[in-house]
Order: C-alpha cells, then sequence, then structure tokens
C-alpha cells in the first residue's frame, strides 16, 4: 500500500502540473513559437534543433536517474552491489565524446548562424530596405522615418515583406529594442548608433519592447509595429506627410524629460539630421553633457 | 557657515526615510525585530556566552556556523522580497497598478537579486566551506584564523548596509549588477546606487580574503599522506572556487571602484560622454560575474559528490575526471563573460566564440552528471533527505542546463535575453545547483557540528516542496518569456500574462512552504535532539575523515592528526579495523586564542561604509585609517595562541579511566 501510494503521489502531481499547463496553453499567444516574419521564423527552428540536440542527452540521463534510483534502492537486494567499481575508461569516454559530438554539431550551427542571423547583416531582398532611426527616450520610443520625412512615436508602421534596417540610438539609459513576433533584439546606448535587420512577413500589429531595464516608467515602454500592406502603407505615409505637428529639435527637446507617455503620435519630420545629433549630443561632442 | 554644516551632515536628510507604507513597514519592523533580539539575549544573559563562544571565536566552524544563520536570514529576505515581486506581477495586469510603486519594485529585485548571490548563496557557501572543509582535510583549522573572522564580519557589515538601506535612504534600482549609465551620476544621483556599491564592496573584499584562506588551507594544512589526488572532491571544488575567487573578485573591487569615482567624484570611466564608455563597465562586471556563477556552484558539484557516494555506499565513480572536469570548468569560466550581452552588437565571430566557448563548459557538467549517475549504479542507495536534494538537483539543474545551452546560440539568445525565460534560466541553475546543494549539504554535515542529526522525513518534504515550488513558479517564466514579458516587468497590458504570473506566485509559496519546512526540521530536530542524537560520529557510514572524529567535532578537530593512506581514508580505515592512537602519539597543540579585531575590523568598515554613501568625510576617512590601525596593531602582539597539552587531549579521547 504504501508502496503505491509513493508511486500514486508523485504520477498525481506530474499529472496535475500537465493538466493545468495544457488547459493554459490553450490558445495562448506565444509570440516567438509564433513568428511573423523571416528572422524569427529561422530563430525558432534554431530553439527546436537546439532542444532536439540537448534532449539527446537529457533523455538518457532521467531514464538512467529513473532507473538506476529503483533498481540500485538499499531496499533490493537482488540487484548487484560493487562498492569498489568506481573506473571504466570505456563510459567515461563515452559521456566525454558523445557531449563533444553534440556540442561539435552545434558548434558548427552556431558559427553559421551567428553570421547569418547577425542582426548587422542587411536581409537579401530585391527592395531597397525602410529605412528607421530609432531613438530609445525615458520612457518612449521614438521612430525617424528620414526618406519620407515623417516621425512617429510608440508606433512603428512598416511595410509588408519589405526588408526595414534599424539604427538605434538613446537618450536614456541603456534600454533595448525587441519585436518577439519578428526576431532579434538589440540594445541601444546613448552615444552610440546600433543597427538591427528585420522584416514583418505578415500584416498586422505585434507588440515590442525595451528588454533592459532603464528606469522608473521601464514597463510602460511598448510600442506597436504595424506591418501594412504595400498600398496602405503608401497611404498612410502620404497622409503622415501631412500632418500638423512637426518633429524638429525644439519638439524633440520637449520629449527628453523623463516621463512615461505611451500615447502613439506622428509627426512630420522637418529636421535633417536629427538622429547624428542626438547622438553626438550624448557622447559629448556638443553642449549637453551629462553630469558636469 | 553652512559650507561646515555640510561638511558634518554630508547629504544626510529627513526626505532620506522611507515614504511609501510598504517600505515604512519593513523600516520599522527590522530595527523593531532586532531590539527584541537584543532585549531577548539581554533577558537570558546570553551576551558573555555569544561574545566568548561566537562573536570572537576563530575556530571556523563556529565562523561557519554563523556565517550559515546570517545566510538563513537573509534567505528569509530574499524570500520575501520574491513574494512582493510575485504578487505585484499578479496584481498588475493592464491597468491595475499592484501594490508597489515602479520605484519600489525596482529596489525590490535589486535588493532580491543582491541578497540572494551576495549574502545568501555566498553566505551558504563560505559557511558550509568553514564547517567541514578542514574536518576533511584532516587539518586543526583555516591557514589563517583571524583572517577568516575579519572575512565573516565584512560579510556580515556588508548585509547590514544592505538592510540599513530599507530603514534609510533607499536601495539602488539598477538590478542586481547595476549598469550605467542608469547607475550614473547623471540618472541616479540619489544613495541607493552607493548603498549597493558599499554593501558589495565590504562583502566581497571579505570574500577575497576567504578565497586566499581556502586557498592555502587546502595547499598547506592537509594530513600527511593526503596527497592532491587522495584529496575529497569537496576540498577539490573548493580549491577551484578559491582560485575563481582570487581572479575574480578583485575585478569586482575595481569595477565597483571606479563606479564609485564616477559618482562621488565626477569622473568619466562610464559616462557615455567625455571619454567614458559604460560597454566597458558591462564587460568588467560580467567578466566577474561569470567566475561567480562557477564560484557558487562548483562547491555545491562537490558536495554532491560526497552525498551520492555516502548514501549509494560505493566509491565515488570516475574521481579523476571530477577533478579534470573541474579543471576544465575553472579554465573555461574565464572565457565566456560576453555570453551575457550578445545582444549589446558584437561581431558574428565575437558572438560566435563566446557561444561556442559557452557550450564546451556543458560537455564537463555533463561528464560529471554521468559520473554521479554511475556512482548510483550498482550502489546501495537509501533515500536520505540529502539524496532526495541531490535528485531534485539532477533533474533542476539539467533543465537549466538545456535552456543555457539554447541561450548559448547568440542567434537564439537574441530572442530569450532578458526576458523571464533568462530569469528562469538562471533560477533554474542556481536554485537547482546552489540551494539545493548547500541544502543537502547542510543536512548532510548537521549532526558534526551540533551532535545530533536533522529529522529525516521533514527534511525530504522541504526538498519535495521546494520541488514543486520551483516547477510551479518557474516554468511558467520560460512560457512568459517566449510571450514576449520581459524581465523586471512591474506591470504588462496583455490580461492573458495574467494567470502565468499567477501560478508563478503560488510557486513561491510553495518554495516558501519549503523554507518553513526546512527550519520546522531544525527546531523539531532540536527539540527530539536526545532522540536524533549521533554518538558514533559516524552516522551515515561515511568515507571522508570528518566522520572519524566525535559529533560534535571538538574545538580542535583531531586529537591526534590523521595520516592518510586512501582517497576514502574513513571507509578504509573501517574495514581494516579501527585501533585508536597510542598515547605516544598525543602532542601538544596550540590553537588561536579568541580576537574581537574581526568584530572591530567588520565594525569600522559598516561604520566606512555608511560614511562615505552619505559623504561624511570626516568619518569616512578617520574609520579607514583605524581598520589600518587596528590590524598593525595586531600584528604586534605576542602570545595569541593557548595551548592544549598532549595529556589532556588522552583524558578527553579515552574518558575519565585513562
Amino acid at each position: 500500500m504504501k508502496r503505491f501510494v509513493g508511486v500514486l503521489v508523485p504520477l498525481c502531481v506530474i499529472g496535475g502540473l500537465l493538466a493545468g499547463g495544457w488547459w493554459l496553453l490553450n490558445g495562448a499567444s506565444i509570440d516567438v513559437l509564433q513568428p511573423a516574419g523571416a528572422v524569427a521564423e529561422q530563430q525558432l527552428a534554431l530553439l527546436y534543433l537546439t532542444l532536439f540536440l540537448s534532449a539527446l542527452v537529457v533523455v538518457p540521463v532521467f531514464t538512467m536517474l529513473i532507473v538506476f534510483a529503483v533498481k540500485y534502492r538499499a531496499s533490493n537486494k537482488a540487484a548487484r552491489y560493487e562498492p569498489e567499481w568506481s573506473e571504466n575508461r570505456l563510459l567515461e569516454s563515452l559521456w566525454w565524446g558523445i557531449p563533444i559530438a553534440i556540442i561539435g554539431v552545434l558548434g558548427v550551427v552556431t558559427y553559421q548562424t551567428s553570421h547569418s542571423l547577425d542582426p548587422y547583416k542587411p536581409l537579401a531582398s530585391d527592395q531597397a530596405p525602410l529605412e528607421v532611426e530609432v531613438v530609445a527616450l525615458r520612457w518612449k520610443w521614438l521612430f525617424l522615418y528620414p526618406e519620407y520625412g515623417v516621425a512617429t512615436l510608440n508606433h512603428l508602421p512598416v511595410e509588408v515583406n519589405r526588408p526595414i534596417h534599424f539604427r538605434l540610438t538613446a537618450d536614456a539609459p541603456m534600454s533595448a529594442f525587441w519585436i518577439p513576433k519578428l526576431g532579434s533584439q538589440i540594445y541601444a546606448m546613448n552615444g552610440m548608433q546600433s543597427e538591427l535587420n528585420l522584416v514583418a512577413n505578415q500584416p498586422g500589429s505585434f507588440t515590442g519592447y525595451t528588454t533592459n531595464i532603464n528606469g522608473e516608467g521601464y514597463a510602460d515602454m511598448t510600442f506597436q509595429l504595424k506591418a501594412f500592406k504595400t498600398a496602405e502603407f503608401s497611404d498612410w505615409v502620404a497622409q503622415a506627410k501631412q500632418v500638423t505637428p512637426q518633429m524638429d529639435k525644439p519638439t524633440y527637446d520637449t520629449l527628453v524629460a523623463p516621463k512615461s507617455d505611451t500615447r502613439e503620435r506622428t509627426y512630420r519630420l522637418t529636421e535633417p539630421g536629427l538622429f547624428a545629433t542626438i547622438m553626438r549630443a550624448q557622447s559629448g561632442h556638443a553642449s549637453h553633457g551629462g553630469s558636469h | 557657515m553652512s559650507g561646515f554644516w555640510e561638511f558634518i551632515t554630508g547629504r544626510l536628510s529627513l526626505e532620506y526615510f522611507p515614504q511609501d507604507p510598504v517600505t515604512i513597514g519593513a523600516a520599522i519592523g527590522m530595527p523593531v525585530s532586532a531590539l527584541l533580539l537584543i532585549g531577548l539575549i539581554t533577558y537570558l544573559k546570553r551576551w558573555k556566552w555569544l561574545w566568548t563562544n561566537w562573536l570572537t571565536s576563530l575556530d571556523a566552524k563556529k565562523i561557519g556556523v554563523m556565517y550559515t544563520i546570517v545566510a538563513m536570514v537573509m534567505l528569509l529576505r530574499g524570500l520575501a522580497d520574491a513574494g512582493m515581486l510575485r504578487l505585484q506581477t499578479a496584481l498588475s495586469a493592464g491597468d491595475a497598478t499592484g501594490p508597489l510603486s515602479s520605484d519600489t519594485f525596482q529596489q525590490v529585485f535589486t535588493a532580491h537579486g543582491t541578497i540572494m548571490i551576495f549574502f545568501v548563496a555566498m553566505g551558504l557557501l563560505f559557511g558550509l566551506v568553514n564547517v567541514i572543509m578542514p574536518l576533511m582535510l584532516g587539518a586543526r583549522d583555516m591557514a589563517y584564523p583571524l583572517m577568516n573572522s575579519i572575512s565573516f564580519w565584512l560579510f556580515a557589515a556588508g548585509m547590514v548596509l544592505v538592510n540599513l538601506s530599507l530603514v534609510y535612504g533607499g536601495f539602488s534600482n539598477g538590478g542586481w549588477l547595476g549598469y550605467p549609465p542608469l547607475t550614473g551620476l547623471e540618472y541616479n544621483p540619489g544613495p541607493g546606487v552607493d548603498y549597493w556599491i558599499w554593501s558589495l564592496q565590504i562583502a566581497g573584499i571579505g570574500s577575497l580574503l576567504s578565497g586566499i584562506n581556502f586557498f592555502v588551507t587546502i595547499l598547506k594544512c592537509r594530513a600527511p599522506g593526503m596527497t592532491m589526488f587522495k584529496m575529497p572532491i569537496f576540498p577539490w571544488s573548493v580549491l577551484v572556487t578559491s582560485v575563481l575567487i582570487m581572479l575574480a573578485f578583485p575585478i569586482l573591487t575595481v569595477t565597483l571602484a571606479m563606479l564609485s569615482l564616477d559618482r562621488t567624484l565626477g569622473m568619466h570611466f562610464f559616462t557615455s560622454d567625455m571619454g567614458g564608455n559604460p560597454m566597458l563597465y558591462i564587460n568588467l562586471i560580467w567578466a566577474w560575474g561569470h567566475p561567480e556563477v562557477y564560484i557558487l556552484v562548483l562547491p555545491a558539484f562537490g558536495i554532491f559528490s560526497e552525498v551520492v557516494a555516502t548514501f549509494a555506499k560505493k566509491r565515488l565513480f570516475g574521481y579523476r575526471t571530477m577533478v579534470y572536469a573541474l579543471l576544465a570548468i575553472m579554465f573555461l569560466s574565464f572565457i565566456v563573460w560576453q555570453h551575457h550581452f550578445f545582444t549589446m552588437g558584437a561581431g558574428a565571430n565575437v558572438n560566435a566564440f563566446f557561444g561556442i566557448m559557452t557550450m564546451v563548459i556543458a560537455i564537463p557538467t555533463g561528464v560529471k552528471i554521468f559520473n554521479w549517475l554511475f556512482t548510483m549504479y550498482r550502489g546501495r542507495i537509501s533515500f536520505t533527505a540529502p539524496m532526495v536534494w541531490f535528485l531534485a538537483f539532477v533533474v533542476t539543474f539539467t533543465v537549466g542546463g538545456v535552456s543555457g545551452v539554447m541561450m548559448a546560440v547568440p542567434a537564439l539568445d537574441y530572442q530569450v535575453h532578458n526576458t523571464l525565460f533568462l530569469v528562469a534560466h538562471f533560477h533554474n541553475v542556481i536554485i537547482g545547483g546552489v540551494v539545493f546543494g548547500f541544502f543537502a549539504g547542510m543536512t548532510y554535515w548537521f549532526p558534526k557540528i551540533f551532535g545530533f542529526r536533522l529529522h529525516d522525513r521533514l527534511g525530504r518534504w522541504s526538498a519535495y516542496a521546494w520541488q514543486i515550488g520551483f516547477i510551479l513558479a518557474f516554468i511558467p517564466l520560460y512560457i512568459l518569456g517566449l510571450m514576449g514579458a520581459v524581465r523586471r516587468l512591474d506591470n504588462y497590458s496583455d490580461p492573458a500574462w495574467l494567470p502565468f504570473f499567477i501560478v508563478s506566485g503560488v510557486g513561491v509559496m510553495v518554495v516558501a512552504l519549503g523554507v518553513g519546512l526546512f527550519a520546522l526540521q531544525v527546531v523539531y530536530s532540536l527539540w527530539k535532539r536526545k532522540e536524533l542524537r549521533d554518538s558514533t560520529g559516524d552516522p551515515y557510514d561515511g568515507r571522508t575523515l570528518e566522520w572519524s572524529v566525535p559529533s560534535p567535532a571538538p574545538h580542535y578537530n583531531f586529537a591526534v592528526i590523521p595520516t592518510v593512506h586512501e582517497r576514502d581514508e574513513w571507509w578504509y580505515r573501517k574495514q581494516k579495523g579501527v585501533t585508536k592512537p597510542a598515547k605516544e602519539e598525543y602532542k601538544d597543540i596550540w590553537l588561536p586564542k579568541n580576537s574581537a579585531i574581526g568584530l572591530i575590523v567588520g565594525g569600522l568598515a559598516l561604520v566606512f561604509g555608511f560614511a562615505i554613501i552619505w559623504h561624511l568625510w570626516w568619518i569616512a576617512v578617520p574609520a579607514a585609517g583605524l581598520v589600518i590601525i587596528v590590524i598593525v596593531w595586531r600584528t604586534l602582539q605576542d602570545e595569541m595562541d593557548y595551548c592544549i597539552t598532549a595529556d589532556e587531549l588522552y583524558k578527553e579521547a579515552n574518558g575519565a579511566a585513562a
């Protein structure tokens, strides 16, 4: 009876956890597992490959753990007992060898994907990429579209299937730019520029985040990437060029104050080179200079 | 005149007392409980006993117990912090704001991380090493008993500073590793970051001294005949850890010093202007931070190696491989730090190099797991509490290893870095590896120090509760991470995340139940100590030298220092038949007298830290000077030891009849 309970209780616990998990996960939207862009798709394939390769070690480990624990329990006097047996060159070579082989395979994959999925690497496409300049502010996201003369706050309209080339900086403590549905995050740092190449292959609205803590309003700092079909995107650009609010240095300066602001706004970008000005100011080459 | 007043008061000001109700509650609660404790000791007239037996003791076992007590109290604080974090995330979906303000929430997760790593994990590590390692080596004490005491009191001073910030001034809101520019002067001029810097700085110097002490003890104080390859695995793991401490902690010291120079003297090491660069900080802090992970986990590996061999009643499988694996991990742990920031924009080759190096560490780690499994193979396993902790460790740590390998692939890390997936991963390895390891070790070696065993069933229940609580608390975080939930969120708009956060909160409660059961285990065992008494000194039919002395171990450890012939010396002695040492083998021994120097140095360090945080230079400078004067004064003293004669030892070992 006691032994029966000893098996039954863990089984019930495991079963309960699995059932609960299934119930919660059913229909949940899991951005990383449901990509909407080519980069995130390749990263998802990589995730499954890594899990598979790990399973080659983990499954035997868990199996042996259970089998050995049951078979060699002290009460089972029928099992062999060899208290001095503590070395076996063949076995030891086996478990140095197998992980080495698996890590060897994964190492090659790592090298290749570090290059093929390098955030700085332009995506292959017959279309010229959409250029977007990103400024992380406390605590909102500013996007500049120099080629269209448009700027947005907290929303990021893009064109489906057209690669996007981001250049990023921060006028805030180090932040990070991440849209899980599209893939690859990258840090945005003051006085510096980082780059990222992504593409949306499905229309829709996808949430973006900062993943790096940057002060009080950190949690509010989300934005929506809106992937439009070509015609809709052109319409949006045409409309945006007509809006009244302008994005220039004085408007920008009003955004710099540390304040959460989740509203989506659209501006005409009237100051060329605003991105470079912001970056220069942060690195101390202009009047604005930190703490002194 | 105002200049003089400013010189006297620094930046002390009434506005730094806590303002929001949650913090006020904690700020009142802590001093009140401290006063109650002081009152209780006074009422029981235990001050003299406390002073001579504990506070000024240079006995490594006593120091180890003090480390462990501080660490366990801090575990409660860190757990309370975790509970607050999960309470907030369970109550702040959508428009709900939850009980904590953003600033408080950020201070709480910073304190949680800092306390759990520096004052719980490190404390448990130093505690266990002090308690048991000299006994395993056949040594009387650490190589430098006074330095050991100083290490402990610096650790305690750092701990007091962290908790003081709750009462006055607030803590850092910059995360446990405090990346600038967020923690720089421009974005964070208040005292919180300084509390963080100086508590780590002071405790960190204590850790460095401990590392030196352990290293010398292992190399110089082993019993005669104990060659390196006859040394048990636990001291081996401590040797590797102490090398890592000696190489890594100076990096932490320098990095924190540079950050404090930026903050107090307006320098520009880590600002983004004037030639400074915050990326430099991130590299430096992880050049310490990654080895730190192995500093914590390797001794836990050592503990499990002892536990499995003992309870499987079998020689540890692949001893030499275990040592080589430890050494491999030691070297590799210094060339993987960049994997903590693949997303900072380094080139593909740099990322690939660090990614592959990180995976390579999985190889020796995997080898260790296979060796433990094959120690069980053809053994006779009794599933006592330490063994249950081991099983929980294999399950939890292996899952953490898988998510670790996943994140070691840079292109994949881009999708999970700094999300709750990462949070789940490192709790997987740190709780599964370090915490389970130290709980196993504390349970295992408890009778050697206190003379009675811990109640086994309660210990097993504690392990089960931890394991189930862990699954409930962290598996939802993996899923949330993949759903797009980044770490450190105090508020989120997607209501679909809420059930996962609630399950995770329930998990924290189950973990708290596990901690409660452990506490109950200690209290209940204390109550039943007569029944649980270990009269033989060898309650588990052990293998290594610590089981050859009576329990509780005498303060001089060994009446006669044993001569070692085999790897599992005590096991083989038992097989050959244990003989008592002859009378002429007993020699006079010299032990260090009690000393208050450690306590004084720790106290001065605390005053120094507080003064520098509040810019009270007129206190800070003399306090630092006094530390040096006190230590120099001590070096000029003679007669710091006392003698136990061979006669006394012989009588004690053989009873009054002799």
